[in-house]
């Protein structure tokens, strides 16, 4: 009965619903799109991406655009450019990194003009591009951001099927009539569209657990793909909303800690188990 | 005449000698450690181990510790962990980059929650994320040059081996080298290293440090002793014309140092093809 009254109380703040509602958006997405860039090995561009991100938002808000045009223009512009540029596995490490770190820095040029040449500019501006403020993010934004955050869900959903095969027979794909590298780009395109909605939520710099962690622990539980994709959608959504809680009932801790220290927790203990029940029979002996 | 005023300028005051001597220090271990790095394909590690550096430093700032100190020892610590959750993961193929991502996050969380604890610190989260100019003391140009050389020899004596390894790690293996010790050894190597360049360049940008002047010096040298000279070289002359250029246009130096970065190694690709033709 108690805890009933509690979620209605936090739940009567128009801030925290916002925020749920946003969340759950951007966790679906992010666990969905999470699932096949894990199977194709492009953990890193993510990271690339995210920080591209900080970029771009610094970047219209020194221009004085608006910060999801910023976010956006600069993702996809990057998610192409990866995907042209990317031809041999191992340059592309140095490729991307270097890239981004590059990026990075042009974001800290903007972040610096920003806080100088604007009479609205503050500091702090950076940091809340880099960690998220999703208790801040308005009601305009919600709607925007939990209709963007199903559509692309929906939409790597689509691609699932053959992509599925481009990403595990690249080979037999081509030969099938499979536009590999097409697929390729579409759908590091979504990746940049999710990316830009995740900057709101988790804040640049924490896409990446939002989006890989899920789905490494979905990897873990199930092989099969779809069931993989839902309980990777699963446990993103299930732990920004517990994230949230936490986050509410523990002012000082900021909600975007909260939910990546959660993914971070489970798998963590998903990873130590069947180590751990490999030792027992050891110790009865 | 003019570059004799120009240096005057630029080191007039303690500070900015600080600067560049922790600079070059910091130049020349990134550059020979950066030089492992690529060559082995550790570059996510390396730059998941510069993320962790934020909850470092910041858990020092918190704390009231050195922040170097911070910095060395959650490096240090995450190396290890990456050392042993990857080969937990080893199983599937695509376990290991996801558990670095996972740390990496988790490590970035754990700053920003660190920064958070210390209200005071929510502006100087900049400066420990794109790196600064200012607050580098005398006692951390000292530590960072023990550091360094101390790394460097380090590397001197398992650098036959590991070039071994990183090359034809079953060869190696047959030959009797040990090698999951020496890559957990270079891994901590590499911590150190990521925990001395973030002093300089901020935990998000010790890639440019890091990365960037080794790779340039990979596409343009084959031989190992000299590519890693070369790389050492390019570090140096990234650092110094970056802090020159911060100190006269007032930019920040995350900016230069990673955009003279960038523009080396594009400039080495581009070389190493026209040669190639």
């Amino acid at each position: 009965m108690e805890a009933l009254a509690w979620l209605q109380s936090m739940l009567g703040h128009e801030f925290i619903r916002d925020a749920f509602v946003a969340g759950t958006g951007v966790a679906l997405a992010s666990g969905v799109a999470g699932y096949f860039l894990l199977l194709r090995g492009q953990v890193f561009a993510v990271d690339a991406l995210s920080h591209v991100a900080f970029t771009g938002a610094l970047a219209a808000l020194a221009a004085g655009v608006s910060e999801l045009v910023g976010l956006l223009a600069a993702t996809i512009l990057v998610a192409v450019v990866l995907s042209l540029l990317a031809t041999e596995a191992r340059a592309r490490d140095v490729v991307t990194g270097s890239l981004f770190a590059w990026v990075l820095g042009l974001g800290v040029l903007f972040q610096s003009v920003y806080v100088t040449t604007r009479s609205t500019g503050n500091g702090a501006a950076g940091v809340h591009v880099l960690f998220g403020s999703v208790f801040g993010i308005g009601p305009p934004q919600t709607v925007i951001t939990v209709v963007v955050g199903i559509a692309m869900a929906l939409a790597v959903l689509l691609l699932a099927r053959p992509l599925l095969f481009a990403t595990i027979e690249a080979g037999a794909a081509a030969a099938d009539g499979v536009p590999v590298r097409a697929l390729g780009t579409a759908f590091l395109v979504l990746v940049a569209v999710i990316t830009a909605e995740a900057v709101q939520v988790v804040g640049a710099l924490l896409i990446l657990g939002l989006i890989a962690t899920p789905a490494a622990i979905a990897q873990r539980l199930t092989a099969r793909p779809y069931r993989a994709m839902a309980t990777s959608a699963g446990v993103a959504i299930l732990a920004v909303w517990v994230g949230l809680g936490i986050s509410y009932a523990v002012p000082v801790m900021p909600p975007s800690f909260a939910i990546i220290g959660l993914l971070f927790g489970t798998y963590v203990a998903l990873v130590a188990a069947p180590r751990l029940r490999r030792l027992r029979p050891e110790m009865h002996e | 005449m003019a570059i004799a005023d120009l240096a005057e300028q630029l080191l007039r005051y303690a500070f900015m000698r600080n600067a560049f001597a922790a600079g070059t220090a910091v130049a020349v271990l990134a550059g020979v450690i950066g030089w492992f790095v690529v060559l082995r394909g550790e570059t996510f590690a390396g730059h998941t181990l510069s993320s962790v550096g934020f909850p470092g430093a910041a858990g020092a700032v918190l704390f009231g510790l050195p922040q170097l100190l911070g910095l060395a020892v959650l490096c240090t610590a995450s190396a290890l962990g990456i050392a042993s959750l990857g080969r937990v993961a080893e199983g599937d193929r695509y376990g290991a980059p996801a558990a670095i991502g996972t740390i990496q996050a988790f490590a970035l969380a754990l700053g920003f929650l660190f920064a958070s604890l210390y209200r005071g610190l929510l502006n100087g989260v900049n400066g420990i994320l794109f790196g600064t100019l200012l607050g580098i003391t005398q006692a951390q140009v000292v530590l960072l040059a023990a550091l360094a050389v101390l790394s460097i020899c380090a590397m001197a004596v398992i650098s036959r081996p590991l070039l071994y390894v990183s090359i034809d790690p079953d060869a190696a293996a047959s030959a009797g080298i040990p090698v999951k010790a020496l890559s957990v050894a270079f891994l901590v190597l590499l911590a150190l290293s990521v925990a001395a360049t973030t002093l300089i360049t901020g935990a998000l940008l010790t890639f440019a440090l890091l990365v960037m002047p080794a790779a340039a010096a990979q596409q343009l040298v084959t031989r190992p002793p000299v590519a890693v000279l070369l790389s050492v070289a390019l570090g140096v002359a990234i650092v110094w014309l970056s802090l020159a250029t911060a100190y006269l246009t007032d930019y920040p130096i995350g900016f230069f140092v990673t955009s003279f970065g960038f523009v080396v190694y594009l400039l080495s690709r581009g070389v190493r093809r026209l040669s190639l033709a």
